[in-house]
């Protein structure tokens, strides 16, 4: 098995296993009241109240709502605003660490998703994207183009280059390399496939969302290297989203 | 205060006078002591609890299969994949990935012997992404002492689908049920119709191909 499988399988389990592993979280309620919902919504109904005082216990999270369970056994959900405002066993105020836009500026690693237009054409892109610094990083692109005559498939590297990392919106540019194999439309004359090589670059920007959501655009400038006499230079833009962990 | 004091003293019972100033000494003072410590403890540290100390369940993972009718090509098993991430308490977004095979079109079949497709061909994949919006999230009951959690939703996106030779751009959207049997296991019962553009029987159009699977998946 080769090193980085081995760095992605590490990391997968290092996603997992510290939640079944964590001991239980215990919390007092200062609050006058703590409400339990019967689900992680805001729309499910309010069947129980925690007093003041009471010890209740973390059992888990889902998007900004937690379980908790009270002393008596009893289990329902509450938002994480009112969870902010209870107290260690100790007596201490706690906070909720949640992901934020720090963690964004210390990701390592991130997987999204872009749609747009590759020469008048639809493309969708893949990318993993690790960081080394928080000003350099290397996306790994897969996109599949479907034109209305002939369809492609480019596979790239990428460097990028992202200035002012610790910006809400972050712009970057990005310098890249790869293949695309480019296959005409079954019902158009046969003409053969065929594979060539591609340099481009890019600027576009990163916008944090929300907890591990990350909004990203961009706008790119392909020359493929064609064996016929001049390089052929297409433009794409595209957006779309990346999570990151 | 001057006229409870003046009671107080000239009162004839001396042994109330002596009680009431002991109470009063043992009042005051401890009140004195009170403003002297300081209200606000600076060296207090907020304990931080981290992502890594609870479980969070924002993923889910799951597979599905059902029956998806290819327009012009009958209806036909399907299929597939998926992996989701709840970003909020409404929205999440999916990616997915199916398989089916087509079959033979009514021409095909009232020819006899004509193909319009080779059975590479027929071979239908598809992937997609999409955003879906958790339109009704409600509960639903089981007898008297069992409530579920449920959710009614709509989702939509772009995706790609080979078939026919081809790559298509493929634009999808429908209506979903979530039902979550426990906290982690949930139960999905989906109608998407994925729209392309499609030429092969003689005319350009878009096809619908209406998908109904049932899918389960956990969260993670």
């Amino acid at each position: 098995m080769c090193r980085p499988l081995y760095v992605i399988l590490l990391c997968l389990l290092g996603m997992i296993a510290p939640a079944g592993a964590a001991e239980p979280v215990k919390l007092k309620v200062a609050d006058p009241y703590l409400d339990m919902h019967t689900g992680p919504g805001a729309g499910y109904p309010i069947f129980h109240v925690v007093e003041r005082g009471e010890q209740v216990e973390i059992l888990k999270r889902k998007t900004g709502w937690f379980k908790i369970r009270m002393e008596n056994g009893k289990e329902g959900w509450v938002p994480s605003a009112q969870l902010e405002r209870t107290l260690t066993p100790d007596g201490q105020p706690i906070a909720i660490a949640s992901v934020e836009r720090g963690d964004f500026a210390q990701r390592r690693w991130s997987v999204g998703l872009l749609g747009g237009r590759y020469s008048g054409a639809a493309v969708m892109t893949a990318h993993v994207n690790y960081t080394f610094t928080p000003n350099l990083s290397a996306d790994l692109q897969y996109s599949d183009v479907s034109g209305d005559f002939s369809s492609s498939q480019l596979l790239g590297v990428n460097l990028l280059h992202e200035t002012f990392p610790a910006w809400r919106f972050s712009p970057f540019f990005a310098l890249g390399g790869g293949g695309v194999h480019t296959k005409p439309r079954a019902t158009l004359v046969v003409t053969d496939d065929r594979t060539n090589a591609f340099a481009s670059a890019a600027v576009g920007a990163r916008a944090y969302v929300t907890r591990r959501f990350v909004l990203r655009a961009e706008y790119r400038g392909y020359v493929i290297f064609s064996s016929d006499e001049d390089n052929e230079e297409i433009e794409e833009w595209k957006a779309g989203f990346e999570v990151f962990f | 205060m001057e006229s409870w004091l003046r009671s107080v003293f000239l009162t004839r019972n001396s042994g109330f006078a002596l009680a009431a100033l002991m109470l009063a000494a043992s009042v005051l003072p401890a009140h004195a002591q009170e403003e002297a410590e300081p209200l606000i403890q600076p060296q207090l540290e907020r304990r931080e609890i981290t992502e890594a100390m609870i479980d969070s369940e924002d993923f889910e993972i799951g597979a599905y299969f059902g029956v998806l009718s290819i327009e012009d090509f009958g209806s036909n098993a399907v299929y597939g994949g998926r992996v989701t991430y709840h970003v909020a308490e409404s929205f999440f977004i999916e990616a997915a990935y199916g398989l089916s095979e087509g079959g033979k079109t009514s021409y095909e079949l009232l020819s006899g012997s004509a193909q319009l497709l080779t059975d590479d061909e027929r071979e239908y994949t598809y992937y997609n992404a999409s955003l879906g919006y958790n339109l009704l999230p409600g509960e639903v009951f089981w007898g008297e002492g069992r409530a579920f959690n449920s959710a009614l939703y709509l989702i939509g996106g772009v995706g790609n689908t080979t078939f026919g030779g081809d790559d298509r751009f493929t634009v999808n959207w429908g209506v979903g049920y979530r039902f979550l049997a426990t906290d982690w296991l949930s139960l999905h019962l989906d109608m998407r119709d994925h729209m392309f553009d499609i030429d092969i029987t003689g005319q350009d159009k878009t096809a619908h191909n209406i998908e109904t699977t049932l899918g389960i998946a956990v969260f993670f």
